[in-house]
């Protein structure tokens, strides 16, 4: 007997437990199996860009924490070099050291959200969410001491930082640098080897190279497909060229590889830091810069490898106090681009796994 | 009344109220408290009452379960969990039902009344049922009945149709998309699960629980362990329970069936789960674990190694759930199907082939196997599971592909097309 169905329209979101925000998904199932889908997003568009216009540029940090914010300190960072190129201040060694420190420790504790919030859409029940969130914590508290926020942090400012690192921060870090990869070991064992975990990710949704550049995906997405594009090497900002570090790419570009690389970009982190403060020397943190800047008439982008890809901003100045236009690439808008593409034909659980896997946030996609 | 002659707690009540009309032979010969021929009459007050203490007994450990497992959720997952009402917070699910009894009932706009409002109570229904022929401890049961084994098997299977009703009365997507998981999934594990059984009923030769646990010279662990695997792994899908809580897989389809139901409708379904667990563990203790029987037994009571048995084995459901991720749900069907049924059947093959070669004729109680012969077939069983369980593990691999979906493709609607032209 021919077995027929009709293919039904759910709409995913924006009130869902696992879109990560407010993302809304139109997905045609038939049955589980999907056949169509269209991301629909914008619900948590707040118009930070056209506020940045009103905004003085040291004013426009704290929007910036606001875009992606489990990773308020790569935002900031972003941002102050885009502003620093523009204006023509070069902040001092010691304040590019403590930059990098950050925005390593962000990294890391953004990939670290991303992998409790996978293993959460896997329908582990929080569990490993709550070890991430702990180490998280450390990272949260090191924070605190730099300057005084946990989660906004606005720490980064046009020509340095806001304020050199307390005396207790330096024992705290190495505590922490200590510590971690015990942490890194026990995802590993715990995660990496487990069979529900391998059956589920292993082989689904793969994301290959030519397709991931054709969308223009970077960061640990793209590098999970077999590219080792990290603008750390391949356009070195700050002191990122004294460092050694790897760059960890996957074998298939398939969500298990997504999973992992993130893992392993966290020990990557680890050496960086620590490279960095055996490295750093006492010196000023902030450059003699106004607080109010005027830069000169013209344009400028600046780019880092943020924790979930490449993040720029573009700014243009007309020579007043306030940015002429303020343009962000998120690569979380980016990279959200190609999920419909890699997902059709895979099923329900797969779609909330491979949205989990491309780690979207949705204060960065709408802004 | 027949099966109900081995409760002596009926018994008695019974006789007190009724005296001696004839039927219920053991009653001595003094008049009851009811005139002659009232007899329907003693026997609806005495099960109403029997049935309202146990239930209300019932429902205490439910409650005391729901604080366990949250509590114990909290240290999985380094957290404290519920701790500030009452002592320790064990007053939690007390203020829990205060406030779900409270909540204004809210039925959404189109649903089927009637189709909405049943499920919540078949469910509870079903649990409560299962209680009547489990053995709490020696000579402590509601009914003795002969075919006790099959009744929890067709009672258990009825909360299929409640799942499905609710989804599909519901008039929400996630709940349909986990009316049809829950049907798919629940069907698929019964098979695995009540031929898992099968084993013990070779062992015991009789179909009623009592009879089960008389009959377990050593604990049926030992001696089907392939069976008490599939067991706990079919009822963990049975309750629903991760890895293979596809009927509410949140992060997918939010809450599944019950997606729609709020106030005291909701918190039926969710004391219908968490008693599924209570009363699952008290089957899986009376045919894999020696229900009440346990050493020193003068001393610590029968009943309190029933509670203890049940404690543990849900304690480990708790574990499994903080655990494990979720498999998908193909994968779910797929290990029903490809894994556990293939290993029932070996299971069922290897212990009758041992009875038959190591069992003795009795009169009147068929092939029985000497105790000797029982731990020669506890060391094959157990080789047999392991290499089982590896062997299957090898051969089945549960990845698939994705399915070759044209997508993309804009389809012209005909009707619109004859409009235009």
């Amino acid at each position: 007997m021919p077995f027929r169905s009709e293919p039904v329209t759910v709409n995913v979101g924006p009130q869902h437990p696992s879109t990560h925000g407010v993302l809304r998904l139109r997905i045609t199932f038939d049955g589980e199996v999907i056949l169509d889908m269209e991301p629909v997003f914008g619900y948590l568009h707040r118009g930070s860009e056209k506020l940045a216009e009103e905004r003085t540029y040291t004013q426009i940090i704290t929007l910036t924490d606001r875009m992606d914010y489990v990773a308020s300190m790569t935002n900031n960072q972003a941002y102050v070099i885009a502003a620093e190129k523009l204006a023509g201040v070069r902040p001092p060694e010691r304040a590019m050291y403590l930059r990098v420190i950050a925005a390593e420790l962000q990294r890391i504790a953004s990939h670290l959200v991303a992998i409790g919030f996978l293993l959460n859409d896997l329908g582990a029940f929080a569990t490993p969410l709550m070890y991430c969130f702990r180490e998280r914590e450390k990272i949260l508290d090191l924070f605190e001491m730099l300057c005084g926020a946990r989660i906004t942090l606005s720490y980064m400012r046009v020509g340095g930082v806001f304020q050199d690192a307390p005396e207790d921060f330096w024992p705290a870090l190495r505590g922490f640098l200590h510590e971690m990869p015990h942490y890194l070991d026990e995802y590993e064992q715990f995660l990496s080897e487990n069979e529900i975990l391998v059956t589920r990710t292993k082989g689904v949704s793969i994301l290959t190279v030519d397709h991931a550049l054709n969308a223009s995906v970077t960061g640990p997405v793209l590098r999970a497909s077999g590219l080792p594009w990290d603008l750390r090497k391949v356009d070195p900002y700050e002191v990122y060229d004294r460092v050694q570090f790897d760059v960890p790419v996957g074998k298939v570009g398939d969500n298990y590889d997504r999973f992992k690389i993130r893992l392993d970009e966290m020990r990557q982190c680890l050496r960086i830091v620590e490279q960095c403060v055996d490295q750093i020397e006492p010196g000023p943190v902030r450059a003699a810069a106004p607080n109010l800047i005027r830069p000169p008439v013209g344009d400028a982008y600046g780019r880092i490898e943020g924790p979930k890809g490449e993040l720029g901003f573009y700014l243009v100045s007309d020579g007043s106090i306030a940015p002429y236009r303020f343009k962000a690439r998120s690569p979380s808008l980016i990279n959200l681009t190609v999920l419909r593409d890699i997902l059709i034909g895979w099923k329900l659980a797969d779609m909330i796994v491979t949205l989990g896997s491309i780690d979207i946030n949705m204060g960065e996609v709408d802004r | 009344m027949a099966f109900l002659e081995g409760n002596a707690l009926f018994r008695n009540l019974y006789c007190l109220l009724a005296g001696n009309p004839g039927n219920a032979a053991s009653c001595s010969g003094r008049d009851g408290l009811l005139p002659f021929d009232w007899e329907w009459l003693a026997f609806a007050i005495v099960a109403g009452l029997i049935a309202l203490a146990l239930i209300n007994l019932f429902l205490l450990f439910a409650m005391f379960y729901t604080y366990m497992e949250r509590r114990l959720l909290g240290r999985f997952q380094g957290r404290i969990g519920p701790n500030r009402t009452g002592p320790v917070g064990l007053l939690q699910p007390v203020a829990d039902a205060i406030k779900l009894l409270t909540k204004e009932s809210i039925i959404p706009n189109g649903v089927d009344k009637l189709l909405y409002n049943v499920p919540p109570v078949i469910m509870i229904a079903v649990v409560f049922l299962t209680l009547a022929v489990l053995p709490f401890g020696r000579n402590t049961f509601i009914a003795n009945v002969n075919v006790g084994v099959l009744y929890i098997i067709a009672i258990t299977s009825v909360n299929v149709l409640a799942v499905f009703m609710a989804g599909m009365a519901s008039g929400n997507r996630y709940a349909t998309i986990s009316a049809i998981r829950g049907v798919a999934q629940l069907i698929s594990y019964e098979v695995p699960m009540v031929l898992s059984i099968v084993g013990v009923l070779i062992l015991v030769g009789s179909l009623s629980l009592v009879d089960i646990v008389e009959g377990q010279r050593i604990p049926f662990i030992l001696l089907q362990p392939l069976g008490f695997f599939i067991f706990v792994v079919g009822a963990s899908a049975e309750m629903n329970r991760p890895p293979f809580d596809q009927l509410e897989a949140e992060s997918e389809i939010v809450s599944g069936y019950h997606t729609e139901y709020g106030g005291m409708k909701f918190a039926f379904f969710y004391l219908a789960e968490y008693s599924a667990v209570l009363t699952t563990s008290g089957v899986i203790a009376t045919l894999f674990l020696g229900g009440w029987k346990g050493p020193l037994e003068p001393w610590i009571p029968s009943h309190l190694w029933f509670l203890v048995k049940v404690f543990a084995l849900a304690f480990v459901f708790i574990w499994v759930r903080a655990t494990l991720p979720r498999v998908r749900i193909d994968q779910t069907m797929a290990f029903a199907w490809k894994f556990l049924l293939p290993l029932s059947l070996i299971n069922i093959f290897v212990t009758a082939a041992e009875v038959l070669l190591l069992g003795q004729a009795t009169e009147g109680q068929g092939l029985v196997v000497s105790t000797g012969g029982l731990w020669l077939m506890v060391a094959i069983n157990i080789v047999v599971a392991f290499g089982g369980v590896l062997a299957f593990s090898r051969m089945v691999s549960l990845r698939t592909t994705a399915l070759p979906v044209r997508a993309g493709v804009p389809q012209a609607s005909p009707q619109v097309s004859e409009v235009a032209s």
